[in-house]
């Protein structure tokens, strides 16, 4: 199986070890070279410096043949975009879009698109924190 | 007629001053706050401050009207295309209008059927093609979702096909020949017209056909 994971930041650097530890073969593609070194020394896998606005560079990655597509660059309208291009010009199945912003997340997301928020996940912890901190009023005594 | 505008550059405020002038309705949105000052200065009320891929600035922009058409010209291709999903998908605005900035990346506008588009590269190349023909075809008209353009051909003075009838050549499949003009005289192309040096000829093909066609009418 083949995943190209785009946008090789925090996210998508680790994103891209767990699925390659998971035996997938996996591409990364980033703007900037010095994105090769989060993937760490040991990296077998494949790397493209590029964008991912430009098809040519989704090609070398191998698109045409990806099973999966993770798309985590820090602009949501990139990610938008070149999420909707892996799936309707390359016809990628599997395309998992990573938006911060929670009300462009759910408008797409009721488009068909697979997307992650990592704020609306934040927004839901927090609350559940505090709502566990809370000490329960002490039970009245008779 | 209500306008919404998304980017006050130069070209979404020069839109904004000239439908204002002729009496239109219109918001424009700013996200840059140094520009944004400079355009409230002049606007007023009619610029708002925000990023407009934002749905919350979109709303308070008024785009829940909605507006009869919304101008995406920002500089960012991404954002434009987003700008345009959101006003027609989410809000019913039936008019968009897009600004291409890169023009590699009018495909993905063409694909995700962002349309109508404005790209000042590409047209500033079609008009400098027009004056300075690269081998030899110059592209008239091109509709990529109807897989068709229309592309204008000089028959160069030694050509092969010069003397021949068009039901002669070996047009590629997908490309038929419209016209030809001789001595400023229009004539429609047909199987028995012979070509000449010289001759303008018109050509509707599907995109991809041109290396074929000029083999066919430039070779010498």
């Amino acid at each position: 199986m083949k995943a190209i994971v785009i946008g090789c930041g925090r996210v998508g650097s680790t994103v891209a070890h767990e699925l390659r530890e998971e035996g997938w073969d996996v591409v990364a593609i980033d703007e900037k070279e010095e994105a090769l070194g989060r993937l760490g020394e040991g990296w077998d896998g494949g790397f493209v410096v590029g964008h991912g606005m430009d098809t040519s560079v989704l090609r070398r990655a191998g698109v045409e043949d990806a099973d999966a597509v993770v798309v985590s660059t820090d602009g949501d309208n990139t990610n938008i975009v070149v999420g909707q291009v892996v799936q309707k010009r390359f016809g990628v199945q599997c395309v998992v879009v990573r938006l911060l912003d929670p009300a462009r997340a759910e408008f797409y997301a009721s488009q068909g698109m697979r997307t992650i928020c990592p704020t609306s996940n934040a927004i839901e912890r927090l609350n559940d924190a505090v709502r566990s901190c809370i000490v329960p009023e002490p039970a009245r005594t008779a | 007629m209500y306008v919404l505008i998304a980017g006050g550059g130069k070209i979404g405020a020069n839109l904004a001053r000239s439908l204002l002038r002729v009496g239109h309705e219109v918001t424009l949105v700013e996200q840059r706050r140094d520009r944004f000052e400079r355009l409230e200065d002049e606007f007023e009320h009619v610029v708002v401050p925000g990023d407009a891929t934002e749905i919350f600035v979109l709303e308070r922009a008024g785009i829940q009207r909605p507006p009869n058409i919304v101008v995406a010209a920002t500089g960012d291709d991404e954002d434009n295309i987003v700008i345009c999903q959101l006003a027609r998908e989410k809000y019913g605005v039936d008019k968009v209008i897009a600004r291409v900035n890169d023009p590699r990346n009018q495909v993905h506008f063409d694909l995700l059927g962002v349309s109508p588009t404005v790209c000042a590269t590409s047209s500033m190349m079609a008009l400098i093609e027009h004056e300075v023909p690269e081998h030899g075809l110059v592209h008239l008209l091109e509709l990529p979702k109807e897989n068709v353009e229309i592309v204008e051909v000089q028959i160069p003075p030694d050509a092969d096909c010069a003397g021949m009838r068009i039901d002669r050549l070996q047009l590629p499949d997908g490309a038929r020949l419209i016209s030809v003009k001789r001595n400023g005289q229009f004539e429609i192309a047909d199987g028995d017209t012979a070509l000449r040096p010289g001759d303008q000829v018109l050509a509707i093909l599907q995109p991809g056909k041109e290396d074929e066609l000029r083999r066919v009418l430039l070779k010498t």
